[in-house]
């Protein structure tokens, strides 16, 4: 019988055109990165949507957990000096 | 506040589940059960047109099902892997379609006997899909909405191929009109079964409204649908086999005629015309692929071993 279980799952990136970074778009499973490039182009770029496409197996992927979620990105809340609109300039101040 | 409250309240608030955040356990097998239908539908709808891309009138109506085929296969693995994301196996889903457990469109059970049903397909049954999937775009679960955003830019095309398709016979000699209205009046009532049972007889209804996983009832995307439908046969000078139909100035809707509910329950049950010829030309499909599966699965462990080695040495 098939050993189609044991293929990894592969997260698909494409680049949709030169200039902008590779995107990801979905995932698919393959025996191997040959294929699953193979597979990607095949689904995922049958109407001009890339000009590259990167893939990596799912299992190498370290994500932050959605419980740390409060504590990695709650701190940032209180800053709010980081942004530009913080600073209160009189309007005789042109082009800042 | 529990985790189910607080999980209700952000729903409710438009926020968006992703793969690993926590969700209730009714939600997860609701989702499995709704998006692994629909990974289903696209993967058997490929088996009625498939019947005509060796029987397409001309090279470029052939290629042009092929890529529309080649479409339904990208759909379906959208949707399994959408599917995956809540930790249910591709091959698991793929055992209890073949086992018969699963679930898909009975729309799929009809069998595409002439030429014309490949326009009255796409102008029927993907314009009805196009109806239940434009919603889905926004549903709750990440995974899903963006598998459907995909899913809905492609449909388009779908929908006007098989339209031009009726508006060529249509527009030809009085065989091919013939042969439209004959294929228009197998098809358009399986294709208001699309969108299931009535409202009081459809038993989650409220819940995936609630959950967001369903944005329309399905008494109010059918009517959408006649609404939309209607005027377009109109314009292909072709009749809608229901007597009942007709424009209702006071609703600001058209009122239709029942649908055969006997025979939707019939084919949902697994007897309708193809259930048994789609669901083995599924099981063949798979068991006669199995080759070129085991064949990749060979050379890529063989090169695995190689590189490995060969890294070694070095
Ligand atoms: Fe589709
Ligand atoms: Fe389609």
């Amino acid at each position: 019988m098939s050993e189609r279980s044991t293929w990894p799952l592969w997260e698909v990136f494409v680049r949709s055109r030169q200039g902008l970074s590779h995107r990801h778009v979905g995932s698919l499973h393959a025996p191997d990165a040959e294929m699953a490039i193979q597979n990607a182009r095949d689904v995922y770029t049958r109407r001009q949507e890339g000009v590259s496409i990167w893939v990596l197996p799912a299992s190498s992927i370290t994500a932050s957990s959605p419980a740390d979620k409060d504590c990695l990105f709650e701190p940032a809340n209180d800053k709010v000096y980081r942004h530009p609109t913080f600073y209160d300039l009189p309007d005789e101040v042109k082009n800042m | 506040m529990n985790m189910n409250e607080r999980f209700e309240a952000y729903i409710a608030s438009d926020a968006k589940i992703e793969p690993k955040d926590w969700m209730p356990d009714a939600y997860r097998k609701t989702l499995i059960r709704q998006i692994s239908q629909h990974a289903h539908s696209e993967v058997v709808g490929m088996l009625p047109e498939g019947n005509w891309v060796t029987r397409a009138p001309s090279l470029l109506r052939k290629s042009i099902l092929l890529a529309k085929v080649q479409d339904e296969a990208g759909h379906g693995l959208y949707l399994y892997s959408a599917c995956e994301t809540l930790g249910v196996s591709r091959d698991d889903l793929i055992a209890d379609l073949h086992s018969g457990k699963a679930k898909y469109s009975s729309i799929f059970n009809y069998p595409a006997t002439s030429w014309a049903d490949m326009g009255t397909v796409g102008w029927l049954v993907d314009g009805a899909a196009i109806m239940n999937q434009v919603p889905l775009c926004k549903t709750s679960y990440g995974p899903y909405a963006r598998a459907m955003v995909r899913v809905c830019k492609e449909e388009s095309f779908h929908q006007r191929q098989g339209f031009q398709i009726l508006l060529a016979l249509c527009n030809g000699t009085e065989a091919q009109k013939a042969m439209a209205q004959e294929s228009l009046n197998r098809w358009w009532w399986p294709a208001l079964m699309m969108f299931g049972p009535r409202d009081e007889d459809s038993q989650h209804t409220e819940e995936s409204m609630r959950w967001r996983i369903k944005r329309f009832t399905n008494d109010e995307l059918r009517q959408k649908f006649v609404d939309m439908t209607v005027p377009q046969a109109e314009l292909l000078g072709l009749t809608i086999p229901d007597p009942d139909l007709k424009w209702n100035e006071e609703r600001g809707h058209y009122d239709f005629g029942e649908i055969d509910w006997n025979e939707f329950h019939h084919v949902i049950r697994g007897n309708g015309p193809c259930n048994r010829e789609r669901l083995e030309a599924r099981r063949k499909a798979h068991e006669e692929g199995a080759w070129v599966r085991d064949a990749a699965s060979a050379y890529a462990k063989k090169h695995a071993r190689t590189d490995a080695s060969s890294t070694h040495a070095a």
